[in-house]
Order: C-alpha cells, then structure tokens, then sequence
C-alpha cells in the first residue's frame, strides 16, 4: 500500500514539480550517478527539495533502493511526518550526534549499504543559510571508511535554496543546476577523505557564475 | 475549425516539415562531402527545430485552447529563464510568487477574450501592484532596481509574448471566424524564418556592422537581405492564412522583419548586461526559451496591433 503511494507521489508529484515547475538541469557528468546500490550520493544541503530532484535524477525502478539519510530529531518528531518521512520518502533516520556508551550512530547507514541501498547523505548537517556551502562534518568519512568500495557521487545543487529555503513554504521556480562529479572512495585517513571531497565540492561549485542572491 | 482553414494550415505546416527536411539532408550531405568541419552545432540546432515544429504544430492543431496553454508555458519558462539570470534580493521572493501568478492570469483573459483585462492587466495593475506588495516588505534598498527589472521582464516575456495568443482570441469584423490559429501561425513561422535569413545572408554577405558593441553579429546586409526574404514569403503566406490584403501582407511583413530585428537586439542587450551568452540551456543548438523567443517579444505585439487595428 505505502509502495503504491510512494511511487504514485514521485510519478504524479514530485516528478512534475522537479522536470516541469523547476526544469531541474544536469551541467555535467550525469553518467556518474550511480544505476545500482551499494553507492552514496554526497550532496551539500539547501532545501527539502534537494532529496527530491536528487530521487527525481536517479531511474524510476531504483526509488525502493534509495534512502535519504535524515536527522532523526527532526523528521520523527511528529508522526504524521514521521509517517511520510519514512514510509513516502523513505529516509533512514539517524542520531545527530554521537553520545559514548550509545549505540553507534553509523549502524543504520552501514546496514543499509550493506543491503545494497543507495544513501543520500548531506555532510553539512542541516540545510542553514540558503545558497551558502558550510562546514562538512567527519561522518561521512568514518562511514567510506568501512566501506572503501563503495563508490561515493558528490552532487552539488545549486539553487534549490532560492526556490524553497528553510522556513518557507511556498516554491517559486527558478533555475537549478546540477554538477556530478566522479566518483570518491574511502580512505584510511579521515582527513585526507574530507581534503578531497572538499576540494570535489570547491571544483565542481566553481563551474559556472551565479547571479548574486542577498 | 473549419475546413477551409484548417487545410491551409495543415498545408502550410506540411511545407515547414519540407523546409526541415532539407535542411536536414543539406547537413548531411555536408557532413560526407566536407567530414573535416564540425557539424555537431548546427546538428544540434535543427534537431531541436524538429521538436519545436512538432510541440507547436500539435498544439495548434489541437486548438484554441491548447494553443494558448502552450503559449502561456513558453511565457512561464521565458520569465524564469530572466529571472534566474538576475542578481535578485532575498526579500523578493514572494513578490517574484505573485509575478509569476500573473501568467495564468493574463492567459486566462486571452482564453475569454476579455481584451480590456488583456491589454491592462500587466502594464497597469500588475505595474501599480507589485511594487506596493515589495514596499509592504519593507526592504527599500535597491527598490527601484529591483521593481523596474521584475517588471521588465513581466512585460516582455508575459505581456508581449501574450499577443501571440491574443490573436487566438480575434474573432470578429471582417474576417473568417477561425482566423486567429492561421495568424499565429503565419506571425511565428515568420519570425522565426525572418530570424534565420538574417542569420543567412549576415554569414554570406555581413560587412558592416549594425550594433558592434551589443551582438556584433548583426549587419547592415543581413538585416536588409533577412527583410527582403522574409517579404517575399510574407506575401503569398497571407493569402492562404490570414485575412490581409496584399498591401497589408507587405506591411506586416516589414513589421516582422524589422520587430524581429529589435526585439533580437534588446534581449542581446540585457545577456550583455548581465555578461551571459544564453539564457538557458532547455533548447540544444539555441540556448534557451528566450534566446528562442527575443525576435517574437516584439513582433508579436507589432503584429497583433496591426491586424487588431486593421481588420476588427
């Protein structure tokens, strides 16, 4: 029944407001997103709608593959939007922040790339100021790691902050472009991982100018 | 529709297919004969015509209605290809909201044919109220900057590109009672033919440039020889389309030509501005919508006028 709902959501929904309202475009390298799991999609995070064009660019038949990873704190603090976080957008929810004697908060993450799922992950936490990249946190790191084969996609969105930023709730269309670069692996070094992926980010936000937006 | 007509314009669209087609072929038979020059542009360019000839040709065909909607799209992804492309503030998001409901709006009173609420609409409530809704927001600071582009582009690429479906909704005086889809056609297929023989005789004969300084790729030879072309086809094309005697054929024509020439100009003017070369990148080969549309944001409220003041 949720499965029905779920796609019928994405077909009748989000697929129409991503293509047609927004008329998302893919800059480059479309060909690195990932067709099959295990993989992770790195992202940096401005809007909801970043999870949704993200699902949107990825095959139809992989939308039961792929799971967002999302702040628990947030989208489970209430249940009709606990309800559509997990069963309509299929996020994994997560624990923030890692407190010692807790159980690990990666375990969630690893047992589903282990299942062969597609994560989407944003490394900055939270989607704060619109438009503005911020600091990535190390998790992501710790988690390619363990998985060193498991390719890692990062995608940098831009726009997506102009067209619903945090606390609004009203779209307005405006252009969003979409940069893929290649594909990352984990490293034994943690910082080294985040030097590269940073430095992925940097390259791939500088490919084009945009218009000023304050 | 009736028969008459529609025969006409299937006719007309049928000779457009022929123009493609050879083009086409042309490309090909460049491609064998001279392989060391990269096609790949203009391959492109006519591939995209294909889609843009099939997309419109069906939605004429289709009628009044699904005419309009198209046209009310074509708008839609023109004021955000503008819109993106400007420096916008912050506080201006929700007003940018309100300016984009003013498109199914203003297609709407096309839809009615309510001329009075078509013709004010834009250049007069939309004018005096957005800038009020932006004012109630509160952020001064570049206020004026920030309500004359919002509403230059509400102008050009909703209030100007609407007349081409206005003229969907003339239907009455002198003239058949189903001539508005035939005008459309004859004004669109025109302008963007007009466009493409400027480019034509620009490349084979253009020495002496019209505006070095905005799009240096226009010329005094170009202009002159994309005018004279686009005469010669807008005399014949108006008997089987529109209401227009010959006399008016001749001046419409000239009214496409050169329109098509300033509106080219002005869009140049503001990518130049705004130090981009294509306004998007929806259409392969042409950039975007509004690289796609600048000639018909003048000539179809040209055109319209003339015939509105003409023949109802």
């Amino acid at each position: 029944m949720c499965q029905i709902l779920r796609w019928l959501f994405f077909a009748l929904v989000v697929q129409p407001l991503v293509l047609v309202a927004i008329g998302v475009n893919v800059v480059c390298n479309r060909k690195y997103l990932p067709r099959r799991g295990p993989a992770i999609i790195v992202a940096n995070h401005n809007s909801h709608l970043d999870t949704l064009v993200i699902m949107t660019l990825l095959p139809m038949q992989m939308l039961t593959r792929i799971q967002p990873v999302a702040a628990e704190d947030y989208f489970l603090k209430n249940r009709i939007l606990a309800w559509f976080a997990v069963n309509i957008i299929g996020i994994l929810p997560i624990v923030r922040k890692f407190v010692p004697g807790k159980p690990d908060p990666l375990m969630p993450a690893c047992k589903a790339l282990t299942g062969g799922r597609v994560l989407i992950i944003y490394p900055e936490g939270s989607r704060g100021e619109p438009e503005h990249m911020t600091h990535f946190k190390k998790g992501i790191a710790h988690l390619a790691r363990r998985y060193p084969q498991v390719p890692m996609v990062p995608v940098f969105l831009h726009g997506l902050g102009r067209i619903l930023p945090r606390g609004k709730y009203l779209p307005v269309p405006f252009f969003c472009d979409v940069f893929v670069g290649k594909p990352l692996y984990g490293e034994k070094n943690i910082d080294v991982f985040m030097w590269k992926l940073k430095s992925s980010f940097e390259t791939l936000s500088h490919q084009q100018q945009f218009p000023a937006w304050d | 529709m009736t028969a008459g007509l529609s025969g006409n314009l299937v006719a007309v669209l049928l000779g457009i297919v022929t123009l493609l087609t050879v083009a086409s072929l042309v490309i090909l038979a460049l491609k064998s004969r001279l392989p060391g020059n990269d096609y790949s542009e203009l391959v492109l360019r006519i591939r995209t015509w294909w889609a843009i000839v099939a997309i419109f040709a069906f939605a004429i065909l289709m009628g009044r209605i699904a005419a309009i909607i198209l046209l009310a799209f074509v708008s839609f992804l023109a004021f955000k290809e503008y819109i993106s492309m400007l420096p916008i503030r912050r506080s201006d998001r929700q007003v940018v909201f309100w300016a984009y409901l003013s498109i199914p709006l203003q297609y709407y009173w096309i839809c009615k044919g309510w001329y009075w609420l078509f013709i004010v609409f834009i250049p007069v409530l939309v004018f005096l109220l957005l800038p009020f809704c932006m004012a109630v927001i509160g952020e001064t600071k570049g206020y004026l900057h920030a309500t004359g582009t919002l509403h230059w582009g509400l102008m050009i690429t909703v209030f100007a590109l609407s007349h081409a479906a206005c003229l969907l909704a003339l239907q009455t005086g002198t003239s058949r009672p189903d001539s508005g889809e035939g005008m459309l056609l004859y004004l669109v297929f025109l302008t963007q033919f007009n466009d493409i023989s400027q480019y034509f005789w620009g490349k084979l004969l253009g020495r002496h440039k019209v505006t070095p300084l905005v799009s240096p790729n226009k010329t005094y030879e170009g202009l002159l020889g994309g005018v004279i072309t686009t005469l010669l086809l807008a005399f014949p094309l108006a008997q089987v389309l529109t209401p227009l005697t010959p006399i008016e054929a001749v001046i419409a024509g000239l009214i496409i030509g050169i329109g098509g020439f300033i509106g080219d100009i002005n869009i140049s003017a503001i990518k130049r501005d705004l130090g981009i070369r294509e306004s998007g990148r929806l259409l392969p080969g042409h950039g975007g919508v509004l690289d796609r549309v600048d000639s018909l944001t003048c000539t179809a409220p040209l055109f319209f006028h003339f015939v509105h003041y003409t023949h109802y």
